[in-house]
């Protein structure tokens, strides 16, 4: 299952080139640019891992290529970009898109829990968070 | 013939190359470069030879000529106060003007910038001044610091290996520019042999000689409205020849150095020892006694006869 998440979410997946476009208009309008990763796509999962610290005094946005390139050799699983516009006196997500996914997406499952009185709650849960972290994408 | 303009149909049949000069405004930086800079005839000629291949390059690669990025990493050696971080300066200039460079930048680092304190801390360092410099030039000041061979420990070569890869990976996204004195970079190339071969162009900045310094120390006090009395021009070119025999000289500083300095000692003659009121004359006026003042002439002080 093809995830989809954040801006740009109803295209296919960007290419590099296109990446570089994206993260060069939110250094020229002064936002910071940060990247994360995670192996659990939950959609309310929005605390995803930190690679590194956000990129606040970087003007081209090869030098965040440079660290994209790092990130996805070393992390398995989602990759995302995020531009933190600090000018309202707080940092705020401008841009948040996915950069990276692993090869296999298995998806989600759907749990239906009968309750009392004919009630039903549904649940998703990411297949790949039936193994432990770090394990979950190869 | 006709072929020729047939197939000129989007791409231009001919590329005016001395408009392309002035339109990249490169004569403006080159006679920039004439005026700000005394002497130094090799290095200027060396820039004009790199400036001319880079238009060269940049008008093929418009004619659809085969060019893949040209290797733009250089080596900078001289004697301490030779113009080198000036020149670096203007050469981050030229290669923005002619589209090397995304951006008109320059990020000058030392090994303290990019070599950590322990197991770990290097790699992320290094990665960090990369990261800030792609798109411009980089600027590696006294670049053998980096290497220290007599310690096998030293995380020096961690940096150089990731310089090494991004100079050779980036290409196009970044240019380095290697800084040192001549003796110790030889040292520095020798024993990272990949420095070497990755660097198109190796500059070598000679020293200036006693009329250059002169006329440099003239054209750093008019810059600050000061001029130097006739009797202490003559101190000057004195002290200028006496100072290059004296350790630690290192060109141009030295001669801001001493025009600081005398600049310190014409305004304490003006506070302390001048009769009445100043003229704007007497504030820009350095005279033979305020250069004369000087350790330089110590050792001859019985020669000169002054106090």
């Amino acid at each position: 299952m093809h995830l989809t998440q954040g801006c740009f979410s109803f295209l296919p997946d960007l290419t590099d080139a296109q990446i570089v476009q994206q993260i060069q208009y939110c250094l020229d309008n002064g936002w910071a640019v940060n990247i994360e990763f995670t192996d659990d796509p939950h959609p309310r999962n929005t605390y995803w891992e930190m690679w590194g610290q956000p990129m606040f005094d970087i003007a081209d946005a090869q030098g965040v290529m440079l660290a994209l390139a790092d990130c996805r050799k070393h992390a398995n699983g989602y990759i995302r970009l995020s531009a933190f516009d600090s000018s309202p006196g707080w940092e705020s997500v401008r841009l948040s898109f996915i950069v990276g996914r692993p090869k296999d997406e298995p998806g989600f499952r759907l749990t239906r829990q009968e309750g009392a009185g004919r009630t039903i709650h549904y649940t998703t849960q990411p297949y790949a968070v039936d193994r432990p972290e770090g394990e979950r994408y190869r | 013939m006709t072929d020729i303009v047939d197939t000129s149909a989007s791409p231009p049949a001919a590329i005016d190359l001395k408009a392309e000069f002035g339109e990249a405004g490169l004569a403006d930086m080159l006679s920039a470069l004439d005026d700000e800079l005394f002497g130094l005839k090799p290095v200027k000629a060396r820039i004009r030879e790199i400036a001319a291949l880079l238009l060269v390059e940049r008008a093929r690669r418009r004619l659809g000529l085969t060019s893949g990025p040209p290797t733009l990493h250089m080596s900078f050696t001289g004697n301490p106060g030779t113009g080198k971080t000036t020149v670096a300066l203007r050469m981050a200039g030229i290669l923005h003007r002619l589209g090397f460079t995304r951006r008109e930048q320059l990020i000058a680092v030392t090994r303290d910038d990019l070599v950590g304190q322990y197991i770990g801390h290097t790699a992320p360092k290094t990665k960090e001044v990369l990261k800030k410099a792609m798109g411009g030039v980089l600027f590696i000041d006294e670049a053998y610091y980096l290497s220290r061979p007599e310690n096998e420990r030293d995380y020096g070569q961690e940096s150089i290996e990731i310089l090494l890869q991004v100079m050779e990976n980036h290409r196009a996204d970044l240019v380095v520019i290697l800084a040192g004195y001549p003796d110790r970079m030889e040292t520095f190339f020798a024993s990272n042999p990949g420095f070497r071969s990755r660097i198109g162009h190796h500059i070598t900045f000679p020293d200036y000689d006693d009329e250059e310094l002169v006329a440099i120390g003239d054209l750093i006090l008019s810059k600050e409205d000061y001029r130097l009395s006739a009797d202490a021009k003559e101190a000057f070119t004195r002290y200028v020849a006496l100072r290059k025999t004296q350790p630690h000289f290192a060109n141009a500083r030295s001669v801001r150095n001493a025009l600081d300095r005398a600049r310190l000692r014409q305004a304490n003659r003006l506070v302390h020892g001048h009769p009445g009121a100043v003229t704007p004359d007497d504030l820009m006026t350095i005279e033979a006694a305020d250069i004369l003042a000087s350790r330089v002439f110590a050792p001859s002080l019985v020669d000169e006869g002054s106090p």
